[in-house]
């Protein structure tokens, strides 16, 4: 908590001066707006039944003016620098966020929920700046305002400054013992909507189902019982949280009746002026408030410091190893050797040991094995996506942990069967590789891989939006898109994770195709799942639960009559 | 707006209630500054301190009867607005479920799940609100208003003046800034769509060596954001200090008023008091005001959501036969059949005429996006044929009874899904009178019973949301076993074994094949080994067939059927080099 505090004040850094210009400008806005009362209330005593004196009514009165106008144009600063400070803090915890976001080892990206990151960088920031900042301005000006509020009344009346002082606090008692009743009906409320949520989502995701079975009356059955019994919970949850306000406001009206009787009293044996009353009385009915905001603001600031502790935890992950001060790697031919490797996401379960591996240039190397045998694992090597245990992975006789991470990736073409494509146009997604080629090159690229044809098709051509996710494009086109992406940046060693389903075999024919124009003379590594791929390839990889069990081209393993042919004979015989 | 009304069903009262207990408080709370006045009139000068603790009486006895009416309001309104929100979610769902395939698609599953739960919440809250305080707020204000005119005319009309121009300035404001926020919303969206991208898209960035331009990206938009919410910010911080000067300044004129008509002899000092108190009631509640219209539109966005939703009626009329003669020589007929779906170029399905003898089995194949599981989709009338006749046992579809329509199928679909709860649950989702027995005969012809039988608790088993704990191939097995549960006369196996070895897959053929009231079966599949067993095989291409025959006949007939065939089989068949 104290950590978090400290760090939260070294992001404030920047804003330190304009944080004290604003807690000066609260204290002497909250003076002045809290002085308008008293001119009010001494304007109001040369108003006598008996007589009226316009000469001091008529000074207080333009006293009472200027101080009004000098007052809101330093609230108004003060709302101006307060805003600068939220939106200047969150912007710069953003900024730092998302450098560790695209600096951090992939081994945290995967290990998190996309969801739970997200959430990091966006809302979590909202809410603490929101929380901690205007909690904390909040805070001040409350205190401050109580505090003036109370030396403004004692300068009027002692007796009825107590009055006040110690029946307000009520306020604030009431308000806690009702939110204190009303949390548990409000998390029963949150885990019956969820288990509806669950309904709903299930049957309206399901409809298809739902009506081939003629489920409907069954699941209706079913919504209704928990709407209603939701409808029970909802109705006391906000019923009972409404008391807060009518209950502190029923406080209010004592206290105010407290300090008019009081203060009336005082009056009478000439102890105070009915203007003072009348200043005294503004004053009953502001100064609950500040009470109840302030108890209102600490569940707010504790809800922010955990929100701040979540962005902190990203912001402080260690990145990855620093490549700084590392040559770059250069004339690449696609030598590529693997050696003793040994590698497991968890260290308690073992993954890859003294795995070897030796490709000449131009050479392919398809990697087989069943569904969830570790083949994406061996992308994440050869791209440093993650570091070796032990051994060494070397490019043209370079450990890759001795050159810097973009001469490395910048060598590799890569196609991944989750087709990733960024928003933004056709064109921006081709020009990934090679932002500054020229429209031939794109074109020629999009030719060789076949995707020129429905490109063109498009409403926009090449300049046709890619929809979030890609979501107008088919499977089979995002492919070809990947592969294009690829085509134009010409790389000498390749990287490709064949697709195996979704695509119709027209389609699939031309990623073949396409594929193999990209293969030409480079160095590939393929996840392969067809089998015109893996016999093509100059070395077979077979993985079982994340361990190379064999290695050899398709004659060599047929012969030895193991795993490799017995995954042969059961998918493809 | 008018479709909704109609869901207060049960609950008008409290729609009328609320507002009048919180109109009830107002009017207590108007009287405050009256009793104020008086002490300062009357207790005050004669030193009547009886008449002062009367008074003060009088007053916490207003506040104790604002308490009870705020107390009744709030009960009236929260039972109003959660027993509305309660039937309209029930209505919506209702509705949903009444609503044809075509009709789904367009509304998406996503948005008519966003409908039933945020939606409904954010209205409920709203409601909620307005109930309570859209009465309040002008009442106070009008009150206020009012009261001043009793006191004094002339000192009334400061109040005529300042009321609209604090309006103006609170209203104004509220209202300028409600689009500024959705742009400040928009400009959030696009940071959020950037650290997205970034997450999901992470292994391709680096490979490309991105992340130097992402980061310039993010930090163009996430400046941009900045520099929108500041702007906001300034113009909505301008509203505190402009009524402040407003109220003020009205205040003095108010006094300086106040003492010529003292001075008149037409007002007293405690009248004077009692002015100036009235103005200060008057902005707190314009302020809340300001902040109810901030959350209008979005109610009335949400329950204009709501309301398009409830407005979309299906297309589609029911039929009224309920039984199927037994005798009919097909069980399955097409004639000349085509479906275009709204909003469609071309037709999905074209003049498609076949039909199919009961106990026969026919296999569809084609490329994805031919137009397989549109056809299929029409027997059941997932989406009814723009042209042409579906016919099953003689009669057309239409004039079928739906409920009892889709009784005659099992229909297991391209995208396999499970329900949360037990296996049994979900083999009893589509015939709740199932006994065990019948159960595990339709799982163990689904291949599913071997790993059912495993399971802890069996059939009991649980099924996680998702169905996450199982595999594709098991989920895919439940799924047909679902279907076979009916003992349907129609079974329709959608893409249902891509996720089966080959081995299993064939084992499943030769059970259904097996199976004792002898379904007619359609198998749609894009794998030549899963339908190259059927008794007749329909090759799909843009909707239309290519070739209708035996798997011998295709083969020798159909150019597209050999392209498949010989991509899938004969490559492995042939050896090297393919």
């Amino acid at each position: 908590m104290k950590n978090t505090v400290k760090k939260l004040l070294g992001f404030l850094g920047k804003s330190r001066t304009a944080l004290m210009m604003s807690v000066l400008l609260a204290a002497a806005s909250i003076c002045l707006s809290l002085y308008v009362p008293i001119l009010f209330g001494s304007a109001i005593d040369n108003i006598l039944d008996s007589g009226v004196s316009f000469g001091p009514i008529l000074e207080f009165l333009t006293r009472a003016g200027i101080v009004v106008v000098i007052c809101a144009i330093l609230q108004w600063a003060m709302g101006i620098i307060n805003n600068r400070i939220t939106f200047e803090t969150v912007r710069r915890v953003r900024e730092r966020a998302f450098e560790k976001l695209e600096h951090l080892p992939l081994k945290y990206i995967d290990s998190n929920a996309y969801g739970d990151l997200l959430s990091r960088v966006i809302s979590d920031v909202d809410t603490f700046a929101d929380g901690l900042l205007m909690g904390f301005s909040q805070v001040f000006t409350g205190i401050a305002t109580i505090i003036v509020t109370f030396g403004f009344m004692l300068s009027i009346s002692l007796k009825v400054a107590l009055v006040a002082a110690l029946l307000t606090p009520l306020s604030v008692f009431v308000a806690r013992f009702v939110a204190k009743n009303t949390h548990s009906l409000f998390q029963k409320q949150s885990v019956i909507r969820g288990e509806q949520t669950a309904l709903i989502d299930e049957m309206t995701g399901g409809a298809r189902v739902v009506a081939a079975y003629g489920y409907r009356g069954r699941s209706e059955e079913r919504f209704d019982k928990i709407n209603r019994e939701l409808e029970k919970t909802s109705r006391r949850a906000i019923f009972y949280s409404s008391l807060v306000n009518p209950t502190t406001r029923f406080v209010n009206a004592v206290v105010y009746a407290a300090v008019c009787l009081v203060g009336a009293m005082t009056v009478i044996s000439g102890g105070m002026t009915v203007g003072g009353l009348s200043a005294i009385l503004a004053y009953a009915n502001q100064f609950t408030k500040p009470f109840n905001e302030i108890s209102g603001v600490i569940t707010e600031l504790q809800n922010a410091l955990v929100c701040a502790q979540r962005i902190f935890e990203l912001i402080d992950q260690e990145p990855e190893v620093s490549d700084e001060n590392l040559p770059e790697l250069k004339d690449i031919k696609g030598n590529v050797a693997v050696e003793n490797v040994a590698f497991s996401y968890d260290p308690k379960r073992p993954l890859i040991k003294n795995f070897n591996l030796k490709v000449e240039p131009g050479k392919r190397v398809a990697i087989v094995g069943p569904t969830g045998c570790g083949k994406t694992t061996l992308i994440n090597l050869l791209m440093r996506f993650y570091d070796v245990d032990s051994g060494k992975i070397s490019v043209e006789g370079e450990d890759i942990r001795n050159i810097t991470r973009h001469s490395l990736r910048q060598g590799y073409g890569m196609v991944l069967q989750d087709t990733w494509l960024r928003s933004g146009t056709i064109r921006d997604n081709i020009i990934m590789g090679k932002p500054d080629a020229t429209e031939e090159e794109i074109v020629a690229a999009s030719k060789a891989t076949h995707a020129h044809s429905f490109i063109k098709r498009l409403p926009q051509g090449y300049d046709t939006p890619v929809g979030e996710d890609g979501g107008n494009l088919s499977a089979g086109q995002r492919q070809l898109l990947c592969i294009t992406r690829v085509m134009l940046s010409a790389p000498p060693m390749l990287i490709l994770d064949e697709a195996t389903s979704n695509i119709d075999t027209k389609t699939e024919l031309r990623v073949q195709r396409a594929f193999e124009k990209l293969m030409t003379g480079k160095t590939s590594f393929i996840v392969a799942h067809r089998l015109s791929t893996i016999m093509s390839a100059d070395m077979i990889l077979v993985m079982r639960d994340g361990n190379v069990v064999e290695q050899g081209t398709h004659s060599e393993l047929m012969e030895k009559g193991g795993f490799y042919a017995e995954l042969y004979n059961s998918q493809f015989s | 707006m008018k479709t909704l009304l109609k869901y207060f069903k049960g609950y008008t009262l409290e729609a009328f209630t609320a507002p009048f207990f919180k109109i009830l408080e107002a009017c207590f709370e108007l009287l405050v500054p009256f009793v104020v006045a008086a002490i300062i009139d009357n207790g005050i000068p004669s030193g009547d301190r009886a008449y002062i603790y009367k008074m003060c009486g009088v007053l916490i006895l207003l506040g104790a009867t604002g308490l009870c009416s705020t107390l009744a309001a709030q009960y009236f309104a929260a039972k109003g607005a959660v027993g509305f929100c309660t039937n309209l979610r029930s209505a919506l769902f209702s509705h949903i479920g009444s609503l044809g395939f075509s009709e789904l698609d367009n509304l998406g599953t996503s948005a008519l799940i966003t409908r039933l739960t945020s939606d409904v919440n954010t209205v409920q809250s709203g409601l909620n609100m307005m109930l309570r305080l859209m009465m309040r707020s002008p009442i106070i204000v009008f009150g206020a208003m009012i009261m001043a005119f009793t006191i004094d005319v002339k000192a009334a009309l400061i109040f005529v003046l300042t009321i609209p121009i604090l309006s103006v300035v609170v209203v104004g404001i509220t209202l300028f800034c409600i689009p500024l926020y959705t742009g400040v919303q928009r400009r959030l969206e696009r940071v959020l769509l950037i650290t997205k991208e970034n997450l999901t898209g992470a292994r391709v960035i680096r490979a490309f060596c991105k992340e130097p331009e992402e980061q310039l990206r993010f930090e163009t938009e996430n400046n941009a954001l900045c520099a929108e919410q500041k702007h906001v910010g300034r113009i909505s911080a301008a509203m505190n200090p402009l009524t402040f000067v407003i109220v003020n300044l009205a205040i003095i004129f108010l006094i300086w008023q106040g003492a010529l008509r003292v001075e008149a002899g037409a007002l007293t000092q405690g009248l004077v008091i009692a002015l100036y108190n009235y103005m200060s009631q008057i902005l707190v509640e314009l302020i809340k005001l300001a902040n109810l219209i901030i959350s209008v539109p979005k109610t009335a966005a949400c329950a204009k959501r709501i309301a398009d939703v409830l407005n979309v009626t299906p297309e589609m009329a029911n039929g009224s036969i309920t039984n199927c003669n037994n005798n009919s020589e097909y069980s399955v007929e097409y004639i000349n059949a085509s479906l275009k779906y709204s909003g469609a170029a071309a037709d999905s399905v074209e003049n498609v005429t076949f039909s199919l003898k009961p106990g026969e089995t026919v296999g569809v194949i084609g490329p994805t996006g031919c137009g397989k599981t549109s056809l299929v989709s029409l027997l059941p009338r997932f989406y009814d044929a723009t042209s042409g006749e579906v016919k099953i046992f003689g009669e057309n579809v239409k004039n079928y009874d739906i409920d009892y329509l889709r009784s005659v199928f099992g229909f297991v679909l391209q995208k396999n899904r499970l329900f949360r709860g037990t296996v049994r649950e979900n083999m009893l989702f589509g015939c709740e009178n199932a006994s065990d027995e019948d159960i595990i005969s339709a799982l163990k012809a689904a291949q599913a019973w071997e790993f059912v039988e495993k399971f802890d608790g069996g059939l009991d088993h649980v099924i996680e949301q998702g169905q996450s704990n199982l595999s594709g191939g098991q989920a895919q097995r439940l799924c047909i076993a679902r279907a076979l549960v009916r003992k349907p006369k129609i079974l329709i196996l959608d893409d249902s074994s891509s996720a089966l070895d080959y081995k299993t897959d064939a084992l499943l053929r030769s059970a259904i094949s097996g199976l004792d009231y002898q379904p007619t079966v359609i198998v749609v599949s894009q794998r030549v080994s899963t339908v190259m067993h059927c008794d007749r095989v329909i090759v799909l291409e843009d909707g239309k067939p290519e070739g209708i025959g035996t798997h011998d006949e295709l083969l020798a007939t159909c150019a597209e059927y050999r392209e498949i065939y010989e991509s899938q089989i004969k490559a492995s068949e042939g050896g090297a080099g393919a």
